[in-house]
């Protein structure tokens, strides 16, 4: 097996990205593993995964699709695929206790109501056989034992809150007559209706168009200034992460390759697929010329490369890398890269 | 690439209205989708015109009626020079026909003048054939036009074709589940090659790809188009893919093209306001300075296209809507003090776009 991440020496110095130690993180995700079964072998889509999140922050996870985003979220909701996945290792801690270990009763509370969630498939998550007043209104009632009358209020409160145009009128409507746009907005409204302290956003605007997104993104980050909740935005899109995030973390192969500040990352990356990335972007002083790709394919999970994922990819690869998986070196405050020849991607040396 | 000689693809006043039916058992036809309405360009051999605007406002039924899969309600579409598709009064009843049978209608002479225009599809995954090899996936056309190539000599030209986008010659036997997204987009390629076109048409074809494997299939697409000449209708949602591989650009709302011009024209210089605040919203993959940047955050949805507005269809969303907008459709023509054509009566330059 994989060694997996990292014996980081350096858990109790105050670290933006892993959250001020002393003080709890309201979520921290610890040396998370996750691995399904099935048919073909056992899928690890999850390495030793930790980060961690501050009220009022938002958190950009970001990678290409199967890097393990989507599954660690599912893991922090307690809504994987059983019987098929399982939890080698790993914890979870909301406000310091392990989600991991509670009864599912406990979890339950927990779910939706305190740590909510927003799928980039509005259609499919909502119910298509109720009115969306219906299921908003749920949530009152459900968690909160509010009358049908004043959770209808309340379910309207929300639509407007979200901006749905009409919500009164359109309180009785279903899913299906609502467009992508408005669909997303009513699944944000269930996902804040009971306040939570976190929220994750799994690709929320990835079907949207641009115009629709820049709505979409707007209304989050006014739900979040409003609530000082933490927010984990889940997406692949460079462009969006720019724009929103405080801190990130760049996934590759169910593992963590990069944590940093928004900031230092587009500025100086210090992994060679970060690097790369950044690189392929079309760019207006670029135009006209070869882009920069990446060689190569995403790893298979069934049967990852021993040493560093990225080995088979990456241009600045030594002999090592193929037989020493690179832990998640602290490279710097607020930083880590899971390279170890994060000194020369910084410097630019070479690749 | 830049642009020599005349137009290999001519469009005139294109339209395609689709029929708005209600009732589930006795249908009836209760109005019409306005999905392409009046849309008029030129495509030079060797050039790359890009085509942006949000889902639902015409750019796949365009690609359709370029193709000829789709036949107009009005107006004509003529490939290197010689007329298509032209529409036959209202046709509004007929439903895509295959490529096969548009292929039987049409003279041998068609035949060979639709051989030029060819299509890569969005989605890498669904628009394989899972149960043919690769090999006849792209020798398929072969099939439509067989005096293309003689038959014993078809399997050569499909390992030269699968060579010349990257893949190996040796993989004409398996099949599309055995390669990556990247992989079967290549695929895709190939086929739409296979007859040799001066023109491809490309609808969203790395929309569906991961970061690091688009820049891979653009950087083909672009050897592609230097080393055959190939001229490109790129449609896709991502301003700066359709930037980077674009000669001219052609924005369309609900389906009518608002502005065209030269890339840098569009992308520095937008003068329709639809333009101003698609590009606006575009996220820019730089965190420097986002605080400052200026947003145009359009409120609600589009209109339907079955009910579009009077006059000019932005006016609904648009914040600098006057009464002459609702009376008066501006058309997409030279305004003043822009060097490219815009649909606005007030068109105004203004740079919204910051230059990543
Ligand atoms: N229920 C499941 N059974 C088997 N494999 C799964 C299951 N759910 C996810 N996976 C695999 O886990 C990997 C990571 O998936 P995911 O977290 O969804 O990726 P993404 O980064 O795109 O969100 C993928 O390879 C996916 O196929
Ligand atoms: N075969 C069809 N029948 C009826 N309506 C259609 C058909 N194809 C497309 N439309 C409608 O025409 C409009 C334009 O669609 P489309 O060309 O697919 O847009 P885009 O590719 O820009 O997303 C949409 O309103 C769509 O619903
Ligand atoms: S550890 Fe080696 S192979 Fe992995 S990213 Fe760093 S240099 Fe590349
Ligand atoms: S014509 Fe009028 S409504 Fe249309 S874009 Fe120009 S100003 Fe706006
Ligand atoms: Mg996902
Ligand atoms: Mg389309």
């Amino acid at each position: 097996m994989n060694q997996s991440t990292p014996p980081i020496p350096a858990w109790g110095i105050p670290d933006p990205v892993r959250g001020v130690t002393g003080t709890e993180p309201l979520l921290a995700v610890d040396d998370l593993h996750v691995e399904f079964a099935t048919r073909r072998g056992t899928v690890k889509a999850v390495n030793g995964v930790s980060y961690a999140l501050n009220p009022g922050e938002t958190l950009a996870v970001l990678g290409e699709s199967g890097s393990g985003k989507s599954v660690t979220a599912q893991a922090i909701m307690g809504i994987l695929d059983a019987p098929q996945a399982r939890i080698p290792r790993g914890r979870i801690r909301f406000r310091g206790t392990d989600l991991l270990r509670l009864k599912e009763d406990a979890r339950a509370q927990v779910r939706g109501r305190r740590i909510a969630m927003v799928f980039q498939d509005a259609l499919s998550a909502l119910n298509p056989v109720f009115t969306v007043g219906s299921q908003i209104a749920e949530m009152f009632r459900v968690h909160q034992g509010t009358s049908r009358r004043d959770a209808e209020a309340r379910a309207v409160e929300l639509m407007d809150r979200v901006r749905i145009p009409g919500a009164r009128q359109r309180l009785h409507d279903y899913p299906h007559q609502f467009s992508g746009g408005m669909r997303q907005r009513i699944m944000i409204a269930m996902a804040i209706a009971l306040d939570p302290e976190v929220l994750i956003a799994d690709e929320p605007t990835t079907a949207l168009d641009v115009t629709v997104q820049a709505q979409i993104m707007e209304l989050l980050a006014e739900v979040q200034r409003d609530s000082g909740m933490g927010m984990i935005l889940i997406t692949h899109d460079l462009g969006v992460v720019a724009d929103v995030a405080d801190k990130i973390v760049v996934m590759y192969g169910g593992r963590i390759v990069e944590n940093a500040l928004v900031h230092d990352v587009y500025r100086t990356p210090a992994h060679p697929y970060t690097k790369g990335l950044l690189k392929s972007i079309p760019r207006v002083d670029r135009k006209g010329r070869e882009l920069y790709a990446i060689s190569g394919t995403p790893p298979n999970l069934l049967d990852m490369p021993p040493g560093c994922a990225f080995a088979p990819r990456c241009p600045y690869r030594q002999d090592n890398c193929t037989t020493e998986a690179p832990p998640l070196y602290r490279i710097g405050p607020t930083r880590g890269s899971a390279c170890h020849y994060w000194r020369e991607v910084l410097d630019g040396s070479h690749g | 690439m830049a642009a020599t000689g005349d137009a290999v693809l001519e469009v005139r006043d294109l339209v395609k209205y689709f029929p708005l039916t209600e009732g589930a058992i006795f249908r009836r036809q209760v109005g019409v989708i306005k999905a392409v309405d009046g849309i008029s360009f030129d495509l030079r051999r060797g050039e790359t015109l890009g085509i942006v605007g949000e889902s639902g406002c015409g750019k796949s039924t365009l690609a359709k009626l370029l193709m000829g899969l789709e036949r107009p309600t009005g107006g004509s579409v003529r490939v290197c020079g010689r007329e298509i598709a032209g529409a036959r009064g209202a046709d509004l009843k007929r439903v895509r026909p295959t490529v096969r049978e548009i292929a039987d209608v049409k003279g041998a002479d068609l035949k060979r003048v639709r051989r030029n225009i060819q299509m890569v599809m969005q989605d890498p995954y669904t628009s394989l054939n899972p149960r043919m090899t690769v090999g006849d996936i792209v020798g398929e056309p072969y099939e439509i036009h067989p005096d293309a190539a003689p038959k014993g000599d078809r399997r050569r030209r499909v390992q030269a074709l699968l060579e010349l986008v990257g893949l190996n010659p040796d993989d004409v036997n398996r099949y599309p589940h055995q390669f990556s997204g990247g992989q079967r987009q290549r695929i895709g390629i190939a086929r739409g090659l296979a007859l040799q076109p001066q023109i491809l048409v490309c609808d969203e074809p790395v929309s569906a790809l991961d970061v690091s494997i688009q820049a891979q299939v653009i950087n083909l697409l672009a050897r592609l188009q230097r080393e055959l000449g190939l001229a490109y209708v790129f449609i896709a949602h991502d301003l700066s893919v359709v930037r980077h591989i674009s000669d001219r650009v052609g924005v369309m709302y609900l389906g009518k093209m608002v502005e065209l011009g030269r890339d840098a024209e569009i992308y520095s210089q937008p003068a329709h306001p639809y333009t101003q605040a698609l590009l606006s919203a575009a996220p820019v993959p730089d965190p420097d300075g986002r605080e400052r940047r200026e947003r145009i955050v359009l409120q609600g949805d589009p209109p339907s296209p079955a009910d579009p507005p009077s006059g000019c269809r932005f006016r609904t969303r648009c914040w600098k809507a006057q009464d002459i907008c609702a009376q008066q459709e501006p058309l997409l023509q030279l305004r003043p003090g822009t060097w490219h054509e815009s649909a606005c009566h007030f068109a105004q330059v203004h740079d919204v776009m910051p230059s990543f």
